[in-house]
């Protein structure tokens, strides 16, 4: 079974038997990543938001592990910054509820961050969809990691 | 009360969101954290401050009456309200403090129990499963007591896997539950939704009004009653939807054991009496139906099999999982009888079990810890090889049983009371005759501690060698909270009444 | 039975669940098992949500206000449901006397939290199987129950 770590792209006549789908992830994947940022935006007017956002960024990264392979992907996105990214969002969600306690008013009631009501509850949004989107791409590229590193332990041809 | 003037006023009134956030902001922050003993001391922390706010909140509850926060600032029905009132102060102090004296109790338990890359991790789950069952307690709206019951239940289903350090049988105990915990969920929330649809609403109190204006509802608020006691009698061990238990206790981490037996199935209970007497009324007929014939029916069967069960047991985890069982059966029984002072002894053995309940498991990992011990054979002798454990788990055997001047006496005669003046006296004969069943099953392990002659190994007797400290003090904490309950218990039984009173009525 | 046809949505979501606990309960296999846990959310997922359609509603996105402006006496033909939003621009609101009907969307919010818990709980079951997968190596239910029954046998290692 091959190691999906230190799979040889090429074999030994030189041709990559996986070339077309590498062009194509090429192309595809900043567009991907791109979309991720389009539905987080939007999410205030339209549908989307952090956590589709933060589903489809992730989408972005595996399609990338599946195609180039794992080492390539841990090297692009290093698994101790993924695990400081999970925290990162979570802190980013429940420090905007704790700014809005601290500057006076409940716990996450925006309306205290910016000038007014309107554009506090604005700022509010985005920095709590931004904490969703770190959150939940960092972890959902965890579990791929996590489950994508496990040894296999019986060859290919006994599955 | 003269100790709340010590408490700055923004903790007595922001406290409910910071019981619900604090711990989960800290749970990510413990995750990653690289040395076990500040993530240790960071729990410590965390669950000391949590104890506090909570015993504030309790104390603030009872001087000024029922309050209300609303998060983010949104008026109710719109926005999601916390409210804190006579029926969900209690419960909330017993969860804060059992995490409390649960992660003392941790710190040689982890040790012996746990992977060292793992311990971090394992604290940060327990604060997801606090911070998941407070919010749960806490809150006020329908939905968002979905999504903190099933915060803290994923994060049980992990607890309860990082047993298979110890006994490989946590991972399927663990899949086990995982499957029969999300299938209640599920069930719970599919109620929840016909709510919506019946009353247009997620605000518990705005469902109540709105269900009394329609006086008991359509056939859709029936439907949504049904899948809302099922889902919730999962989560609580009912009697036939009980089977995820036993494994859950036995094979997970002794901590995570003692933690879920005195927290988890009482937040459940907590909302099933918010459901059945808040939101709906037993003034309908379909309430009162359900009341009668399937909680009081499955309590008593419950009561009678468990405790059959637990007296076969040779794994002494697996008994106490069973007698659990058996005393949720009690507190249907008490709930389903539905007359105040029935509500409120249910409410009190709720309270009480869950001491108890945590005292013995805590006793019996400090067993394991020092001797490997899990089987009912093993306690030959034991009061003379750990006489100061031992006597933590008599004094909580004792007050399992209902000896007086215990805990569980008072309880117990609480609900025979309550049983006899609602004319129900086949009630009373049945909770004689699971008290003697828990004799059974309780005094075998304290005739064999102490009458028996302890284990020789190569011809010498056993030395005597006592748990550490930092697990005694907990176990001896609870071992004496269920004696002080039992001689002076008007604090608990009048938190009790008022309890009840808020959900029928005085009277 | 026009009735009946008529709340076909309610009908779908019943097969699903039933289909969803079916496979729960008849699979001895773990993966399947949680593939039909998954089914039997999913069905829920499509109850809150097929009850959120209103019929002739709107999708629950705000409409931008082309002008309804006043009529001939000068009073607003919306009054009181046109809002300036922060970037500028006024949208049309719900509510009673609204000239827009909008489909409802809280069930929409409720669901995107009940898909990430089904998401999370998928996860974990899938990383508790592939854990049993090492340690018992197997994931039939059958053969899972008879080594812990070997196991319970023989005792706790001693």
């Amino acid at each position: 079974m091959t190691d999906p770590e230190t799979t040889p792209v090429a074999d030994k006549f030189g041709n990559d038997p996986h070339v077309l789908l590498r062009v194509i992830a090429k192309f595809l994947i900043p567009l991907i990543a791109l979309f991720a940022f389009y539905v987080q935006f939007h999410g205030d007017y339209g549908p989307g938001g952090g956590f589709q956002a933060g589903v489809i960024l992730a989408a972005s990264v595996i399609l990338y592990a599946l195609i180039f392979g794992l080492a390539e992907a841990k090297k692009a996105f290093p698994p101790r910054l993924i695990r400081y990214g999970m925290t990162l969002g979570v802190i980013l969600y429940g420090g905007t509820g704790i700014l809005n306690f601290i500057l006076g008013g409940e716990f996450l009631n925006y309306s205290n961050l910016g000038k007014d009501a309107v554009a506090g509850q604005h700022y509010g949004i985005l920095a709590v969809e931004l904490g969703v989107l770190t959150t939940v791409t960092t972890v959902m590229i965890a579990i791929f990691y996590a489950f994508g590193s496990r040894q296999p332990e019986t060859s290919a041809e006994d599955w | 009360m003269s100790l709340l003037e010590f408490v700055p006023d923004w903790l007595k009134i922001h406290g409910p969101a910071f019981l619900m956030a604090l711990p989960l902001i800290m749970a990510a922050i413990t995750a990653i954290l690289p040395n076990k003993r500040v993530a240790w001391a960071s729990t410590f922390i965390v669950t000391a401050i949590l104890t506090v706010t909570a015993f504030t909140i309790a104390l603030y509850n009872a001087e000024v009456g029922t309050t209300i926060y609303n998060m983010g600032g949104w008026a109710p029905p719109h926005g999601i309200s916390l409210v804190i009132d006579a029926l969900n102060a209690p419960v909330i102090v017993l969860i804060a403090l059992m995490s409390f004296i649960t992660v003392i109790y941790a710190l040689p338990a982890t040790v012996a129990e746990i992977k060292p890359n793992k311990r971090a991790p394992f604290y940060a789950a327990f604060l997801l499963c606090t911070a998941g069952l407070l919010g749960m307690t806490v809150t006020g709206d329908a939905f968002n007591v979905f999504v903190f019951l099933e915060v803290s239940s994923i994060s049980t289903y992990v607890l309860v896997a990082m047993g298979a350090a110890r006994d490989r049988r946590a991972l399927s105990a663990a899949y086990n539950y995982l499957i029969l915990g999300s299938i209640g969920a599920t069930f719970f929330v599919i109620g929840i939704g016909f709510l919506y649809m019946e009353t247009g609403t997620l605000n518990m109190a705005d469902m109540a009004r709105i269900l009394a204006d329609l006086d008991g509802g359509s056939r859709v608020a029936k439907v949504a009653f049904g899948f809302i006691v099922i889902g919730l009698g999962l989560k609580l061990a009912m009697f036939p939807l009980h089977t995820w238990l036993p494994g859950a206790y036995a094979y997970s981490p002794t901590p995570v054991a003692a933690f879920l037996a005195s927290t988890a199935t009482k937040a459940a209970l907590y909302l099933l009496l918010r459901f059945t007497f808040f939101v709906f009324d037993p003034s309908y007929a379909y309430v009162a139906d359900v009341l009668m014939y399937i909680l009081v029916g499955l309590g008593v069967v419950g009561m009678i099999f468990a405790s059959l069960q637990a007296i076969f047991q040779t794994d002494v985890r697996r008994m106490l999982a069973y007698s659990s069982v058996a005393q949720v059966g009690y507190m249907l029984l008490g709930i389903g009888i539905a007359t105040t002072a029935s509500v409120a002894a249910g409410y009190l053995h709720l309270l009480n079990h869950a001491i108890i309940k945590a005292g013995l498991f805590l006793a019996l990992g400090a067993m394991w810890y020092r001797f490997g011990i899990t089987r009912a054979e093993d306690f030959r002798g034991l009061g003379k090889t750990m006489p100061l454990t031992m006597g933590a788990f008599t004094v909580s055997g004792l007050s399992l049983i209902g000896v007086p001047f215990t805990a569980g006496f008072v309880s117990k005669v609480n609900l025979a009371f309550a049983a006899w003046d609602a004319g129900w006296i086949w009630a009373v004969a049945i909770i004689m005759i699971t008290s003697i069943l828990a004799l059974i099953y309780i005094g075998r392990l304290l005739l064999s501690a102490y009458f028996g002659a302890p284990p020789e190994v190569n011809g010498t007797v056993v030395a005597r060698n006592e748990a550490p400290l930092a697990m005694l003090l907990p176990m001896w904490a609870l071992a004496l909270a269920s004696v002080i309950v039992g001689v002076e218990s008007d604090t608990l039984v009048g938190a009790a009444t008022r309890a009840a009173e808020l959900l029928l009525g005085a009277g | 039975m026009s009735d009946l046809f008529s709340q076909y949505n309610y009908i779908i979501v019943i097969i699903l669940m039933m289909t969803g606990l079916y496979i729960v309960f008849a699979s001895r296999n773990l993966i399947k098992k949680l593939a039909g846990l998954s089914v039997f959310q999913t069905s829920v997922f499509l109850l809150y949500i097929t009850i959120a359609k209103v019929s002739g509603g709107q999708p629950p996105i705000l409409l931008e206000d082309k002008g309804y402006g006043t009529d001939k006496d000068g009073h607003a033909l919306l009054e009181g449901t046109i809002q300036t939003a922060a970037g500028g621009g006024s949208y049309i609101l719900p509510g009673p006397g609204s000239d827009v009907l909008y489909s409802n969307p809280l069930p929409h919010v409720l669901i995107l939290t009940a898909i990430v818990v089904g998401v999370a709980t998928l996860s974990i079951g899938l990383a508790l199987t592939v854990r049993i997968r090492e340690v018992y190596h197997t994931i039939e239910e059958d053969e899972i129950e008879a080594a812990d029954f070997v196991y319970n046998l023989e005792g706790t290692a001693d």
